[in-house]
This record gives structure tokens, C-alpha cells and sequence, in this order.
């Protein structure tokens, strides 16, 4: 096992940049998490480190080690595929066994191997079985057991849930989770799905248009975004933003939207750019008959133990997350408090978060150039 | 109200539709079978019966044609054909009911070896330069793709026979007429373009994701290709091989042009076989049932393949 440090990596694929200088280091033994949307260079960066793309600049380094332009079959990495790229034409034991062979591994010992990969994944009764047949739970786990069985410095892995249905992926992502807590193996998992990488992540990246927006735990990215991107594309239903204009200086703690007062976390620097954005998560808001920011009901989803209640303001539409018991009606008029230690503030312009008492460092990774 | 209830799904064509097909795809397979049967059948007929009018459609058989097919014969004196020891074997009788006496083989067999030896060669040729050639193709930037493929297609665009005469001169300067290698880089080279195109389609269908799984698991490209791809690629590999030895044990407008003794092919040489009094049809027949057989036997054994490598890519996986 070991750490991946990746330093201002970038790939142009003829005049297009796929990854724009990302920086980043993934400790030994971490589920390290590589999130954003399609087209965002989270499977370029995957494809890099594995040794299937060769960066336009920037360095890989492996347990110390700089890899950079190493061949894939030198690196020592597992990769897991989105479509698992079982082959056809093996049955289950010589998949498994394949990196293994290439290795030159004496055959009692690619045996032995293979047959506890196939334990652990709880495969071993497939065993002797063409992948053809297999479900796509079970040939998940081939795919696993391919890469776990040589014990590399590291597991790669492509969207490997993406072509399972819903109700057994979140099983995997359990089994997935479990495997990484039992093995302790540096594992890269690239994903477009937010709750996937908040499930299982010790840290996450999440990266738009070539580069690492906001890198952290997923509380961190959860509570403290540092960009309206991030803030968008993590949590469901997504965080309210609500525009206004105010020249804030560092210090201050209360805005002022429509004559509403309402406070926010200690600003740490000035808020020079007049237009701004408060960032409110949905289940920080709370309806209440006075309320500062004052709206009517438009329609409620309801999610069994909560419901998720849209509100037209004069700002926009605001979803508020609150409790099922709740009755409300519709079009009845309502007034909106938020959570003042909990909030976000933007400048509109950059997108970026500006510091407060709640979210203190600099944006890391952030746009470079 | 029957049409409402019955049980077939809306997908499957209904019985009478499955009626219809059948009977219009036994209808096109008497047709096409019909000229092979009389093929076959003459081979057993006498040559004044191969050439009756109005036909034969029922003959005594007799396997004088596959005799005559098989030897060469000389007319001799009845004094001459009375001091002969008995008959040895049954083309030996045959021959004297006709005052001919065996005077050794023909050149049928050689022939035949020259044209397996030919179009296998070729096929074997076109497949291992077409495989790797469409890979390459497949996979990798090549300079000037496009205009490759089209170059290599556009020796398809005009008959083969169109530069008969340029390759006719080559091959005389080159020392390739009448020769086993010349035909098989000449039919290589008419194979290629066919060969290139079905393969890169296949190998287009292969994802590139088992490749890139085996350089990962730690193989070169070379040994991921012969170790993944390969087997992927079987059944369009076998398609193309199947139309590549159909064209090549068929071809009869080169092998006459550049063929005339030690690499002559069966095609060229069955036409002409000639017997007493004009063509021997019956002889014609019965080497050209034989020749059938190889391409009925290659395709039969292979015909799974054949289905799945031209529907192929029809339907995704």
C-alpha cells in the first residue's frame, strides 16, 4: 500500500484541457474519492495515475516513487472498470487469476490466492463459472476480486457501481466500504454520484472543468463549500442560494435582505464585490409565523419522516427540509428563519466562498489559473 | 375475437408470417440447390447420357467420369487391347469397354493441392496482415487514417481482372508467374482490403476496456492483444476467413492469366478437360463436385461462427 501525490497535473487532449494543474495528495490506506460531474477530468486523473494516459505535464508520484510516465503494467495498481471488462472468454477463476499469471507466480500459489479473493467477495461457489452468466452483482465482485488478489499499492476505480441498479448498488457501496476497512488499501474511486462518495469517502475531491474545486472530508464539503459549485452538486435537494447586494466588512455578522435582518456566521474578510449569495441548506430552514424573509408555500414532497417544502420569495424559490408532522397549505403565507451558525455566504462574481467563522481556511485545491 | 386472446407476443412474427418466410426461403434454396444436384448427378452419368436430349433427369450411374477425371487414356488396336492381362480395377474395365487403356494419372490431383495450397495460404496470409492491420487501425492513431482505409478499399472499387494485364507483366519480370507464391500474394493482396474493413469493425466492437483491464493486471500490449482481443475476436476472424477462402478457392480470371502448368489451380483446369470427341462433361462434373467439398466443409464446421460474425453488431450486448 501506499500514498499518491499528485502535483500539478494537467492533460490536454489536442486544444482540449480535460485537467487544468490539480494538485493532491491521498495518504496510505485512504478511500479517497474523486467526484463531479461528467466531462469534469475525474476519469482522466484516474486514467493517469493507472498509466492508460500519459499527463501533458505535472508528476504521479507512487509510495515516493515518481511513476509519471511509467507503463501501466509497472505501477502495480489494481483498476476496476466501469463495465467490470471481465473477459468473455475466461470463466471466474482464470479472471481472477489473470494479473497473477502475468506475474509468473507458481500455480499452487495463484490458486491458493484466487480462492481466498473469491472467499472474501464470497464468490468461491462461482468459482468454475463462464462470467457470462453471472449477475452484475456477481460479476462486480469478479472485477473486485481481480484487483484485490495481487495485493497492489493501490485500487483504482472507474464508476465501478454505475452499471448496477439502484437497490444493489447502495449494497455494494456497503460491501465496498467494508472491503476497504478490511483490506486497508489505498483506494482512488471516481464517481459522478454524490451520496456513493459521501458514504463511503474518507476524503473527497470534487472537481469541475479540469480542476480540484474543494477537497475534504464530506462533512467538510457538506457543511463548509467552498464554492456555489460545490454547494450545488453536493447534498439533495440542493443548497437555496439567495442573491443580494451588501458591502460587508470583515466582522460583521448580520445581512440584510429586503429588511430582513438575518445573521450569519462572523465574516473573516471583507465582502468587497456588491453582489452576493447566502447559501442556505434546505434542512436549516425552519417555517415560523414572523419569519425575516417572508414567502408563500408552493408545494410540499413528502419523504415519509420529512417533507421538502418549496417556498416562492421574492428571491427565488426556497426548499426547506422540515419535518413530515408539519401541516402546511398551499399558497398559505409563511415566514423563513435560518440557522445562523450554518450558512454560507458567496461572492456572486467568483463564486467563491467568503471566509467566516464557520468555514476559517482558504478554499483548498481551488482554481488555479 | 381470436386475434385478441391468442397468446403470441407482439414482437415474434405471428404463424402465418413464419409460414410465408419458410416457404419463401425453401423456394430460393431449391433454385440454388437445383444446379448443384445437376452437377452432382451428371458426375455419375455416362458422357452420351451427360449430353442426351431431351436430359436425362434419371441416368444408369456410373462412376466413368470420376474415373476419367482422376487418369489419362489412350485409344488403342483391339489385337493390342486382347493380348492385355485382365482388368486391374474398375476404371481399368470401364476404359477397355471403350478400347481405351490407362495411361497414368491426370493432373486433377495436383491441381487440387495447388488450389488448397493457394487459397488457404492466401487466407492464412490475409487474416494474420488484415488482423493486425485492423487492430492498428482500431486502436491507434495512424497518421492519415481515414485516407488509408479508403486507399485500401479503393482496390476494391474496379475488378480485380481490370489490372490483369500491369500484374501479368510484373510477374513475368519478377519471376512470380505460374508460381505457388505468386498466387497467394496476389490473392493476399485482392483479401486484404475485404479483410481490413470486416476486422476493424469487429475489433472496433471489442471495448477497449479489456485491453487497458490486462496492461493494468501487468501484460505489454502485445501479449493483451494475443490474450484478450484475440479470443474476443474470433468470430469475426473466422467470417472473414470463410469470405476470404471463398474468393480465393473460387477465383478463375487470375489463375487462367498467370497460371499454366506447376501452379495452375483447379479452376482454370476442370473447364478444360477434354475427352473423346469434344468436352468431357461428366469428368467436368465430378471435379467440380469434389472441388465443392472442401469450402462445404469449412463452412459447415464453421457456420456458428459464420451467423454470429455477420450479424455481428447488429444488436448491443
Amino acid at each position: 500500500m501506499a500514498e499518491i501525490r499528485i502535483e500539478n497535473l494537467e492533460k490536454q487532449f489536442g486544444g482540449f484541457a480535460a485537467v487544468r494543474g490539480t494538485s493532491f495528495t491521498i495518504a496510505d490506506g485512504e478511500f479517497f474519492c474523486l467526484l463531479g460531474p461528467s466531462g469534469c477530468g475525474k476519469t482522466t486523473t484516474l486514467r493517469m495515475i493507472a498509466g492508460l494516459e500519459l499527463p501533458t505535464s505535472g508528476s504521479i508520484r507512487l509510495g515516493g516513487e515518481d511513476v509519471t510516465f511509467r507503463r501501466a503494467r509497472e505501477r502495480d495498481i489494481a483498476m476496476v472498470f466501469q463495465l467490470f471488462a471481465l473477459y468473455p472468454h475466461m470463466n471466474v477463476r482464470n479472471n481472477i487469476a489473470f494479473p497473477l499469471v502475468s506475474m509468473g507466480m507458481p500455480k499452487a500459489e495463484i490458486k491458493r490466492r484466487v480462492e481466498d479473493a473469491a472467499r472474501i467477495l464470497r464468490i468461491d461457489h462461482l468459482i468454475d463459472r463462464p462470467v457470462s452468466g453471472l449477475s452484475s452483482g456477481d460479476r462486480q465482485r469478479v472485477a473486485l476480486g481481480r484487483a484485490i488478489v495481487r495485493e497492489p499499492k493501490a485500487f483504482l476505480m472507474d464508476e465501478p457501481l454505475g452499471a448496477l441498479d439502484a437497490e444493489f448498488r447502495h449494497i455494494m457501496c456497503g460491501e465496498l466500504r467494508a472491503l476497504h476497512d478490511r483490506l486497508k488499501a489505498t483506494t482512488v474511486f471516481v464517481t459522478h454520484d454524490q451520496l456513493e462518495a459521501m458514504s463511503m469517502a474518507d476524503k473527497i475531491a470534487v472537481m469541475n472543468r479540469g480542476v480540484v474545486e474543494q477537497l475534504g472530508t464530506p462533512q467538510e464539503i457538506y457543511d463548509r463549500p467552498a464554492s456555489m459549485f460545490v454547494a450545488d452538486f453536493i447534498g439533495s435537494p440542493a443548497m437555496n442560494f439567495i442573491r443580494f447586494d451588501a458591502r460587508l466588512p470583515a466582522g460583521a455578522s448580520r445581512i440584510r435582505i429586503d429588511g430582513a435582518e438575518i445573521g450569519v456566521p462572523v465574516l473573516r474578510e471583507d465582502a468587497d464585490g456588491s453582489a452576493l449569495v447566502l447559501g442556505v441548506r434546505p434542512e436549516q430552514v425552519t417555517l415560523t409565523t414572523e419569519g425575516g424573509l417572508r414567502g408563500e408555500v408552493f408545494g410540499a414532497e413528502y419523504l415519509g419522516t420529512t417533507q421538502v417544502v418549496t417556498i416562492v420569495t421574492a428571491h427565488g424559490m426556497v426548499k426547506a427540509r422540515i419535518p413530515a408532522a408539519v401541516r402546511v397549505e398551499r399558497a398559505e403565507p409563511v415566514g423563513l428563519s435560518f440557522r445562523a451558525d450554518r450558512l454560507s455566504l458567496f461572492n456572486a462574481a467568483t463564486g467563491r466562498a467568503i471566509r467566516t467563522a464557520l468555514y476559517e481556511q482558504p478554499a483548498r485545491g481551488g482554481r488555479h489559473g | 375475437m381470436t386475434g385478441l386472446v391468442s397468446a403470441h407476443s407482439v414482437v415474434d412474427p405471428s404463424p402465418q408470417v413464419k409460414r410465408i418466410a419458410a416457404f419463401v426461403v425453401i423456394g430460393y434454396a431449391l433454385i440454388t440447390l437445383v444446379p448443384l444436384l445437376w452437377i452432382v448427378m451428371t458426375g455419375f452419368k455416362s458422357p452420351s447420357d451427360a449430353i442426351a436430349y431431351p436430359p436425362k433427369i434419371v441416368a444408369e450411374p456410373t462412376v466413368e467420369g470420376y474415373c476419367n477425371l482422376f487418369t489419362t487414356r489412350t485409344r488403342q488396336a483391339p489385337e493390342y487391347m486382347a493380348k492385355l492381362p485382365p482388368a486391374a480395377g474398375m476404371c481399368d474395365r470401364i476404359s477397355r469397354e471403350r478400347n481405351m487403356v490407362i495411361a497414368g494419372p491426370s493432373n486433377y490431383i495436383p491441381r487440387y493441392v495447388n488450389s488448397l495450397v493457394i487459397a488457404f495460404g492466401s487466407t492464412a496470409l490475409s487474416i494474420v496482415l488484415g488482423t493486425l492491420a485492423a487492430y492498428a487501425f482500431s486502436r491507434f492513431k495512424v497518421p492519415l487514417k481515414d485516407d488509408l482505409l479508403f486507399f485500401i478499399l479503393s482496390t476494391r472499387m474496379m475488378p480485380p481482372i481490370a489490372v490483369a494485364i500491369p500484374i501479368y507483366l510484373m510477374y513475368r519480370e519478377l519471376g512470380l508467374s505460374d508460381t505457388k507464391l505468386g498466387m497467394i500474394l496476389l490473392y493476399t493482396s485482392v483479401n486484404i482490403s475485404l479483410a481490413v474493413w470486416l476486422l476493424k469493425g469487429f475489433m472496433d466492437e471489442i471495448p477497449r476496456e479489456y485491453e487497458e483491464a490486462a496492461m493494468v493486471d501487468g501484460y505489454t500490449r502485445l501479449q493483451a492483444f494475443f490474450k484478450v482481443v484475440l479470443p474476443q475476436a474470433t468470430t469475426g476472424i473466422v467470417a472473414t476467413a470463410i469470405f476470404c477462402l471463398i474468393f480465393a478457392w473460387n477465383e478463375y480470371a487470375f489463375a487462367v492469366l498467370l497460371t499454366s502448368g506447376t501452379a495452375q489451380t483447379a479452376p482454370p483446369f476442370i473447364p478444360i478437360i477434354i475427352g473423346e470427341g469434344g468436352q468431357d462433361w461428366p469428368a467436368v462434373a465430378a471435379g467440380t463436385t469434389l472441388f465443392l467439398i472442401p469450402i462445404v466443409v469449412f463452412t459447415v464446421v464453421l457456420r456458428k461462427h459464420l451467423l454470429r460474425g455477420i450479424t455481428f453488431g447488429a444488436v448491443r450486448k
